[in-house]
């Protein structure tokens, strides 16, 4: 809310700087965004009229101009703008005068005719937005007066970021309030007159919506003359509160929702027929707004209706059929009190938001509907003329909000803001804020709620009232203290940060993607699965709720790769979503380019699938547990490259390169290996458990086998251990070799054996039975031949 | 034996002459050896009278040690050439690089989000997590925030149906700490939160840390001392911290926390946008609506929260000046940290 502090020191007017006011606000809750000035800085403009003008000699869209209100009787300024003619009052900057942007005004020739002077617009003294033309002030201004004076221009504009619960603080009222409060200074609001009717004329209206709409006030006015404009001082206030002078009547409701904070609405008499209706609404009807737009509407807005149907939303805005124009000149009046709970959600649900359902929505004072019509009315008066007649209030009283009590003990202070406040402190705060001391008890006090708080419910609100008026940093600041226990540490937990760790060391470089994607991206990675889809996607690009960390990470390999990178090495960690129930954090890497960064040493070898799985068994290594790798398709993988990890038979994770069809699609020139894994399969690892150390010799025996291509190093070694006996304590695979002197069909494993017995040395003949055995069993089983 | 002298004066100057290890060798064979001359000379002893035997024998023996203690000198210097030679020829440039793989980084956030993690560990703090995509209730009404409030417009909700939503914020985790343990309650809860907001300082995936207490006793007074020890210790520095009255549906008295700016110490500069001030997070004592749908007795039991961005911590810390820089990932970004 934009706050004018000359408007406000009307109403309360502490001995402070507005530095100090903005502080207090602040600090009080009302946080101040910003402060404007509520004008440029200019010098030496004043009320001038254009009493004389006639056409340039020279220039077709110059006019030469006599102006009154300058040293001279008249003054010859050529003004450019279409607006100007004889007879009105503007901005008139004489010579020497001193503009926004430290633009000084000279005597000047333009185009041969002497100009002494500038005719200004609002936006050449950064008073508004209008620069259609020359600024037309209105026709009573005092000719040569300063503009600065006339207008009251030296003044800030302070921008209120209230928070949802200060409905109470949306006017001028409310902020006094609470200023006068902080500063214990009083506040005078402007004398308020009731307006006594001139006719017995009323419109029935009846309330059939309940607690909704609980109290209706209505005003007939009729004879105004709306061919007159609101008076300046207001426009000038509507203007620096941000809002636009249209007509006299809608410059006063918006007056007095600014002034105090409640809405109201004027219909055009004449267009309403029959009596007032609140009542809630049924699905589909309709209702042609205010802004043009017609809306369906849905079967839980609150409505006025006339005999004919709705006339507005209620709470939210007028309808279009209705409303006051020019040529109106029989008002009726409403003043009404909307439960915010049958408000809220409404304008946004009909992509709506005015500044009546701002407050209606957060809650209007329940007992301010009499004092802001009488405003209205007289305003209204003042300004258009009319004949009122009384203010009809229709109330169902047993659904008007009852008075809130609200009981505070003593020791809830104590507990709640770590020190103790005097009594007298406690109530005084609180009786400055508007609440009432009813009962004192044993405890506390029991106090009621003034009917504009709808954030005061509970003990604790007070506690914060206690705590925000007496100063949130005044209040003691203490060291927690709680009990030291020293707890049970798993030790074979392994944590994110370890895996993480590892990486890094391994040069990976941790990145964090969008959890939402593209969803034809997703589709390309994983088209099997229907992704999550937001319902109100930020851009296409962020549409569906990632399936697999990969597409992100590929993502950021395409955007270093268009910035000069050549090698990436990438990881992440989070979830990926395949329903609501089944989010499931995940770890992934990429890499990508050449195994080692270039440099003197580097072979420029690029990376392939070993480096990759080398990475992730280092990773698996962390838990000691007995992971495998399995060959498995996967639509993102390439068929020859692709493996699954199995943990305890089930699939954990994958790895392998991106499918080349997929690479080239995306534009990557070289392969791209991939892994993912569940982040659980890595959580638990297994705690050490000593094995004594043989102290006898080890022996080792190679063995150079053919077998078929198709058969897996993993079928061997199986092999391997199944026959060669407890003795063997170490298996590797240290060659393997496909080509010239090979059958095309096989190829040649080395494997390296290495026997050890705990307590003894090991015969030959032990190690060759084992050997033969293990000879034998591949022979048998995996059609293996030595070579 | 009278040529015993000649004999050991030629090989000594054989020794000498010789120029490497075969050479070398060469003379011990001739001379020294089994058939060498001088071990010759000692075969011919016999000849001699048993009076003069020991003194001849003596002599030849010490002539032999000689010509021995000469080829030995020699063979050290060889060897020892040997070495410096291989030395020279195995001398590397010591400047060149070293063999290996590029350092590599956490991110930012996680750097950050590890930091605070250790801070609160050492005060008894455990850490908990969440589900992203999560119910309109511990989202939202379980928080006290029921449908239509108006608070649920300050969080540009991302929504995946009807009754699911991006969680706005880590608060959620807290409310399911709150339903599962019983009090006393000391966590965090770090991760990602989404809000429908893009711009320049708006991204619409960000982080959080939030943080519960819940014992017998607690005040705000605790709270304040919390956020400022934790603050303190973040920052390393003695910053000012203040305290501002805001709103939020879930704590009541609710605060908004602001530190001196990192960028000028108050003085107010751009990152303080010239007002001394940065705002780091918001708190409050939990609201008793909260605490009764979670299932704790407001009467034995109270506790604050709060929550603060992480993302924005991270740029405070590093000097980072542009948020969206945060997701793009780029590796020169990234090799900052």
């Amino acid at each position: 809310m934009k706050v004018s502090e000359s408007w406000l020191r009307e109403w309360v007017s502490p001995n402070i700087s507005t530095e100090e006011l903005v502080e207090q606000l602040t600090m009080a809750g009302l946080e101040v965004d910003a402060v404007e000035a509520a004008a440029g800085e200019f010098s030496k403009v004043v009320v001038g009229e254009i009493v004389s003008i006639e056409q340039h000699p020279d220039a077709d869209k110059l006019r030469v101009c006599q102006v009154a209100g300058g040293e001279d009787e008249l003054t010859q300024v050529v003004c450019g703008a279409p607006n100007a003619r004889a007879g009105i009052k503007i901005p008139f900057a004489l010579v020497g005068a001193k503009l926004p942007g430290d633009f000084k005004i000279k005597k000047a020739k333009l185009r041969g005719v002497e100009s002494k002077g500038m005719l200004c617009a609002q936006t050449e003294l950064q008073c508004g937005e209008d620069d259609d033309g020359i600024w037309e002030l209105p026709s009573d201004a005092p000719v040569g007066t300063c503009l600065r004076e006339y207008l009251n221009l030296d003044d800030s504009i302070i921008e209120v970021d209230l928070t949802p619960n200060r409905s109470d603080c949306l006017s001028m009222q409310g902020i006094a309030r609470d200023v006068g409060v902080l500063n214990r200074a009083p506040v005078t609001p402007p004398q308020m007159p009731v307006v006594d009717a001139d006719t017995k004329e009323t419109l029935k209206v009846s309330l059939e919506a309940e607690g909704a709409c609980p109290r209706y006030l209505g005003r007939v006015i009729r004879g105004v003359d709306l061919s007159k404009p609101s008076p300046t001082w207001m426009q000038e206030k509507l203007r620096r509160a941000g809002l636009r002078s249209i007509d006299a009547v809608v410059d006063v409701t918006n007056y007095v929702l600014l002034e105090l904070g409640q809405p109201l609405h004027a219909f055009d008499m004449q267009k309403l027929s029959g009596s007032i209706h609140v009542r809630q609404s049924t699905a589909g009807e309709k209702l042609t707004l205010l802004d043009g737009q017609e809306v369906e509407l849905k079967d839980n807005t609150l409505l006025i209706c006339d005999g004919t149907g709705p006339v507005a939303m209620a709470g939210i805005m007028g309808g279009e059929s209705t409303a006051v124009s020019t040529e109106t000149t029989d008002v009726f009046l409403e003043c009404a009190y909307f439960d915010p709970i049958a408000i809220a959600g409404r304008a946004r649900s009909y992509g709506l938001h005015t500044d009546a359902s701002h407050r209606y929505e957060r809650g209007v004072d329940y007992q301010l509907q009499e004092k802001a019509i009488e405003r209205a009315t007289e305003l209204l008066l003042a300004a258009v003329g009319g004949k009122v007649g009384p203010t009809d209030v229709t109330e169902l009283a047993d659904q008007v909000p009852a008075e809130r009590k609200v009981e505070l003990r003593r020791h809830k202070i104590e507990s709640g803001l770590g020190f103790s406040m005097a009594d007298e402190e406690v109530v005084d705060i609180l009786t400055r804020l508007g609440l009432h001391l009813v009962e004192n008890t044993d405890n506390g006090w029991v106090f009621t709620v003034p009917s504009y708080r709808f954030d005061i419910s509970i003990e604790a609100d007070l506690l914060e009232e206690l705590a925000r008026v007496y100063g949130y940093n005044r209040l003691p600041t203490t060291n927690l203290e709680a009990e030291i226990k020293i707890l049970p540490r798993n030790e074979s937990k392994v944590g994110l940060s370890a895996l993480r760790q590892q990486l890094v060391a391994q040069g990976f470089q941790e990145a964090i993607c969008y959890s939402f994607i593209d969803a034809e991206l997703q589709k390309v990675f994983n088209p099997e699965q229907a992704p999550i889809e937001l319902q109100n996607p930020i851009s296409a690009d962020m549409a569906v709720m990632r399936t697999s960390l990969w597409p992100g990470l590929v993502q950021v390999l395409q955007h270093n790769l268009k910035r000069q990178q050549s090698r990436a090495k990438l990881f992440e960690t989070g979830l990926s979503f395949h329903s609501i129930e089944k989010q499931v954090p995940m770890l992934a890497g990429l890499m990508y380019g050449n195994r080692q960064p270039e440099g003197w040493s580097a072979k420029g070898e690029a990376v392939d699938f070993f480096d990759l799985k080398g990475v992730v068994e280092g990773l698996l290594d962390i838990t000691d547990q007995d992971f495998r790798f399995v060959a498995k398709a996967h639509s993102a993988l390439h068929p020859g490259q692709s493996a699954a990890i199995e943990l305890a038979g089930k699939v954990v994770g994958y790895l392998g390169a991106l499918h080349p069809q997929i690479q080239q699609e995306l534009g990557l020139n070289q392969s791209v290996y991939l892994f993912e894994i569940e982040q659980s399969a890595l959580a638990e690892a297994k705690l050490p458990a000593f094995n004594p150390l043989s102290k006898f010799p080890e022996v080792r025996r190679d063995l150079a086998l053919l077998v078929a291509r198709e058969t897996t190093a993993d079928a061997l070694l199986a092999g391997v251990r199944a026959a060669a006996g407890e003795q063997l304590i170490d298996l590797k695979v240290f060659d393997v070799y496909t080509g010239k002197g090979i059958d095309a069909e096989r190829k040649s494993i080395a494997l390296g054996l290495t026997y050890q017995h705990p307590s003894r040395t090991l015969t030959e003949e032990e190690i060759n039975s084992s050997v033969d055995a293990v000879v034998k069993r591949l022979e048998d089983e995996l059609g293996a031949s030595l070579r | 034996m009278e040529n015993l002298e000649a004999l050991k004066q030629q090989a000594l100057e054989l020794v000498a002459k010789a120029e490497d290890m075969a050479a070398l060798d060469a003379v011990r064979v001739d001379y020294l050896g089994k058939k060498g001359e001088i071990t010759a000379l000692l075969k011919g002893l016999g000849k001699l009278s048993a009076e003069e035997r020991p003194a001849a024998g003596a002599e030849i023996n010490k002539a032999k040690q000689e010509v021995q203690d000469q080829i030995t000198t020699k063979k050290t210097a060889f060897e020892q050439a040997a070495i410096n030679a291989k030395l020279a020829e195995e001398t590397v440039d010591v400047t060149l690089p070293g063999r290996r793989d590029e350092q590599g980084g956490l991110h930012p956030v996680t750097r950050t989000l590890q930091r605070i993690e250790e801070i609160f560990a050492v005060a008894g703090y455990s850490v908990e997590q969440g589900p992203e995509v999560e119910d309109d209730y511990h989202n939202f009404a379980a928080l006290n925030i029921p449908d239509h409030h108006p608070a649920r417009a300050m969080h540009d909700t991302f929504y995946v149906d009807a009754s699911h939503v991006l969680r706005t914020h880590t608060s959620p985790v807290q409310v399911r700490t709150m339903e599962t343990q019983e009090p006393p309650i000391r966590i965090i809860c770090p991760g990602r939160v989404y809000r429908c907001d893009s711009d320049l300082t708006h991204t619409p995936m960000f982080h959080q840390v939030e943080g519960l207490v819940v014992d017998k006793n607690i005040s705000f007074a605790d709270l304040k001392g919390t956020m400022v020890q934790f603050l303190r210790a973040f920052f390393e520095k003695d910053v000012d911290v203040r305290f501002r009255p805001s709103y939020f549906p879930f704590t009541e008295p609710s605060a908004e926390m602001d530190i001196q700016c990192t960028g000028c110490g108050g003085e107010g500069c751009r990152i303080c946008s010239k007002t001394g001030w940065l705002e780091v997070g918001g708190c409050g004592m939990v609201h008793p609506n909260v605490f009764e749908m979670s299932g704790i007795d407001t009467e034995v039991y109270s506790g604050f929260a709060f929550g603060m961005g992480v993302d924005r911590l991270a740029m405070l810390r590093y000097g980072i000046n542009d948020l969206r820089m945060m997701f793009e990932n780029d590796l020169k970004f990234l090799k900052q940290f």
